[in-house]
C-alpha cells in the first residue's frame, strides 16, 4: 500500500512504540534488578540503571543457586531444561510425522477412527489428565528422570494433525511417480515426504521447544530432587516466602537466564519458522 | 520394447458397479496408441491399470508376453508421464531424472550417461541444476518425459501430458512427442480427451465411452467409418451431423455438405449461426420441417453464407447410417 498521510504514519508509529515499551520495559527492569544488590532493589524507588553486581549475581546462581531459597545450581537446571526442550520437540516431530504418514498414505482398517482418536485428545489439556499420567509415570519408576520429564509430553495430536494436513496437500501423483520409480513406502518417506516437510518441522520445532522449555506443572509434580529441577521450577523454588526474604537480584538473574534459550531459538530459526507457517512448497 | 495385450480387462471399485466393462486390444511392439474419450469414460483408469497403479478386477494385462496383473509398477518395466508432471519439487532436474535409476542401483557412471543423453534429446542440458519451480510449464513437461526416457522402459504411458500447456506449446510438444517416438520407437500408450491430439499422434486409437471401447482403429479409418453414433459425434469438429431418416440415423460430415439450388437439395437448413473462419465458413442451423436435428456445414469461404434458408446436398457415397436405438453403424 502506498499512502502519504503523515498523521497516520505518526500515529501508527506511536502505537508501535508504546507496544514495544509495554513489552520491553518489564524485561529491562528484570535485567536491571539482576545487576543490583538485594539492598539496592529494596530501596524505593528501585534504581533504573544497571548496577555493578552483574558478574557476582550470575556466577552465584549458575554455580550455587540462591543463598536463602533453593541452593540448586542454575547451570544444572539450564541443562535439564535444555534436555527437556530438545527431546520433546524432536520426539514429537518423529512420532507425529510417522503417525501422519501412516494415516495419510496407508489404507488400514479403522484408519479414520484412529485419526479421530488422536484428534480428540486435542480437546483435553494436559492438566485434565495429569493425575492419571502422574500415576502411570510413578508406577513405571520414572519420577525424577529425564524419561519422566519428556516421554509423557511427546505424544501430540496437534503435530500429527499439522503433518496430516500438510501431507494431504502433497499431490497423489508424487506418491505414484515414486512407486513407478520403484521407491517403497519408507524410501518415499525419506526421499520425498521428509524433505518436503522441512519447513513444517522447523515451525513445529520452534513452537514445541518453547512449549517444552516453559513446562511448569509437569516438572513441578514429578521432580523432587534438586538435580532434576528445570529452570522454570528453579525460579519458583528460590521463592521462600515473605517479600523481604526473597533474593530478588538472584531470582531476576535466573529469570534472565531462563529467557535466553527460547529467545535464541526464535531468533535463529525465525526465517524457517515463518516459512513453515505461511509457505507450502510444492 | 514390447507388445502390450489387454484381454477383457475390467475394473470395478465397488462390486457390481463396473467402470471398465471389458476392454481387449493387442498393441504391437513399437506402436503409438492413443486412448481417447470424454472425461469420466475410464481412459485414465485403463492406463493406470497398465501402469499398475490400479488393481485389475478381472481380465489380463500382458507386457512383452508376461502377465503383469500382480506386479508392482516398478517391476512392469514401464515409465509414466503424469498430467501434472509429478516432479519431485525439492530435487533438481538431474535428481528427478536420476532418482528411479538410483533406486534400481545402477552405477553412477551409467546414471550420468543416461541422464545426459536424455537431457540432450530434450534440450535440457543447461537446466539440469534447476528446481522444477524455477522452470516453465513446457520445460517441466520435458523433465517429466526425461524421467521416463532415462528408464529405457518397454512401454511409455502418458496420462494427458499436454493438457496443462497453453495451445501453442501443446502443438509444439505434440510434434516433439512424434519425433521422440520415431527416434526411440518405444511402445506408447497415450491418454487424452483432445481429438486433435489423438488424430495427429496415434498410429491406432481406441475411442472409449462410459467404460467401453467403442472403436479401435487407425485415426483416419475411424474418422471415415465411425462404428457408433458416439464415435461419429466425438471425432471431427464440428462433429458429424446425425439426422433422423426413416427410423434410422443418417450421418454426414459437415465438410461433405455443399450448397446447391433448392430444387436439387437433399436437405433444407434454417441457418441461425454463421462462423466465418477465413479458410472456410461454418454454418449451423436446424433441418427445416423436422423438429430438433441440428446441422453444421463447412462451406467454402467463397460462399456468402447468411442466416435463413439454405439448400444443401451431399454425395450419397459420403453418407453413414446408424441404428436409431443402439447407435451402431449399419453397413450399406
Amino acid at each position: 500500500m502506498i499512502e502519504n498521510r503523515p498523521l497516520l504514519t505518526a500515529f501508527s508509529h506511536a502505537v508501535l512504540i508504546l507496544g514495544v515499551l509495554a513489552v520491553a520495559f518489564p524485561l529491562y527492569v528484570t535485567f536491571v534488578a539482576s545487576t543490583l544488590t538485594l539492598e539496592q532493589i529494596m530501596t524505593v524507588p528501585m534504581p533504573l540503571v544497571p548496577g555493578t553486581q552483574f558478574l557476582e549475581n550470575y556466577s552465584q546462581v549458575l554455580a550455587a543457586g540462591s543463598t536463602k531459597g533453593s541452593k540448586a545450581a542454575v547451570s544444572t537446571m539450564l541443562f535439564n531444561s535444555t534436555v527437556m526442550a530438545l527431546v520433546i520437540p524432536l520426539g514429537k516431530i518423529t512420532v507425529s510425522i510417522l503417525a501422519a504418514f501412516a494415516i495419510v498414505y496407508f489404507r488400514f482398517p479403522l484408519r479414520n477412527f484412529f485419526f479421530w482418536m488422536i484428534f480428540v485428545t486435542l480437546m483435553l489439556p494436559v492438566e485434565v489428565r495429569i493425575i492419571p499420567t502422574f500415576k502411570v509415570v510413578a508406577d513405571l519408576g520414572m519420577l525424577n528422570s529425564y524419561a519422566g520429564l519428556t516421554v509423557p509430553l511427546i505424544a501430540s495430536a496437534t503435530a500429527t494433525f499439522l503433518f496430516r494436513q500438510f501431507f494431504l496437500t502433497i499431490p497423489d501423483e508424487l506418491a505414484e511417480a515414486a512407486r513407478v520409480d520403484g521407491a517403497g513406502p519408507m524410501r518415499f518417506f525419506w526421499d520425498v515426504v521428509v524433505p518436503l516437510s522441512k519447513t513444517s518441522m522447523a515451525a513445529l520445532f520452534v513452537i514445541q521447544f518453547i512449549y517444552g522449555w516453559n513446562q511448569y506443572l509437569w516438572p513441578l509434580l514429578i521432580t523432587s530432587e534438586e538435580s532434576m529441577y528445570t529452570t522454570v521450577i528453579g525460579i519458583s523454588r528460590m521463592l521462600v516466602g515473605g517479600d523481604a526474604a526473597n533474593e530478588w537480584n538472584l531470582i531476576m538473574a535466573t529469570a534472565m537466564l531462563a529467557l535466553l534459550p527460547p529467545a535464541l531459538v526464535v531468533v535463529l530459526m525465525q526465517k524457517w519458522f515463518v516459512k513453515g507457517l505461511v509457505e507450502t512448497e510444492k | 520394447m514390447a507388445a502390450v495385450s489387454l484381454r477383457d480387462v475390467r475394473k470395478s471399485y465397488v462390486a457390481d458397479v463396473p467402470v471398465i466393462h471389458g476392454v481387449s486390444m493387442e498393441i504391437a511392439d513399437g506402436e503409438f496408441v492413443v486412448i481417447l474419450g470424454p472425461s469420466g469414460c475410464g481412459k485414465s483408469t485403463l492406463l493406470r491399470m497398465v501402469a499398475g497403479l490400479e488393481r485389475i478386477t478381472a481380465g489380463e494385462i500382458a507386457i512383452g508376453g508376461r502377465v503383469v496383473n500382480e506386479l508392482e509398477p516398478k517391476d512392469r518395466d514401464i515409465a509414466m508421464v503424469f498430467q501434472n508432471y509429478a516432479l519431485y519439487p525439492h530435487m533438481s532436474v538431474y535428481d528427478n531424472m536420476a532418482y528411479g535409476l538410483r533406486i534400481r542401483g545402477l552405477a553412477q557412471s551409467e546414471i550420468d550417461a543416461r541422464v545426459q543423453k536424455a537431457a540432450g534429446i530434450l534440450e535440457l542440458t543447461g537446466l539440469l541444476a534447476r528446481k522444477p519451480r524455477e522452470m516453465s510449464g513446457g520445460q517441466r513437461q520435458r523433465v517429466a518425459m526425461g524421467r521416463a526416457i532415462v528408464r529405457e522402459p518397454q512401454v511409455f504411458l502418458f496420462d494427458e501430458p499436454l493438457s496443462n500447456l497453453d495451445a501453442k506449446l501443446r502443438v509444439q510438444m505434440r510434434g516433439e512427442l512424434q519425433a521422440l517416438h520415431r527416434r526411440l520407437g518405444t511402445t506408447s500408450l497415450f491418454v487424452t480427451h483432445d481429438q486433435v491430439e489423438a488424430m495427429t499422434l496415434a498410429q491406432r486409437m481406441i475411442v472409449m465411452n462410459a467404460g467401453r471401447a467403442e472403436q479401435i482403429g487407425a485415426p483416419l479409418e475411424i474418422y471415415a467409418r465411425p462404428a457408433t453414433t458416439f464415435v461419429a459425434g466425438f471425432i471431427g469438429s464440428p462433429p458429424m451431423n446425425l439426422i433422423p431418416r426413416e427410423g434410422r440415423l443418417l450421418g454426414i460430415r459437415p465438410e461433405h455438405l455443399e450448397p446447391c439450388a433448392e430444387s436439387a437439395a437433399a436437405i433444407i437448413v434454417e441457418v441461425d449461426l454463421v462462423e466465418p473462419l477465413g479458410a472456410d465458413t461454418l454454418v449451423y442451423g436446424r433441418v427445416a420441417g423436422s423438429e430438433g436435428a441440428r446441422v453444421a456445414a463447412r462451406l467454402p469461404a467463397t460462399h456468402r453464407a447468411e442466416v435463413g434458408r439454405l439448400a444443401l446436398r451431399y454425395d450419397p457415397g459420403n453418407v453413414h447410417w446408424f441404428d436409431a436405438v443402439s447407435g451402431k453403424r449399419i453397413e450399406a
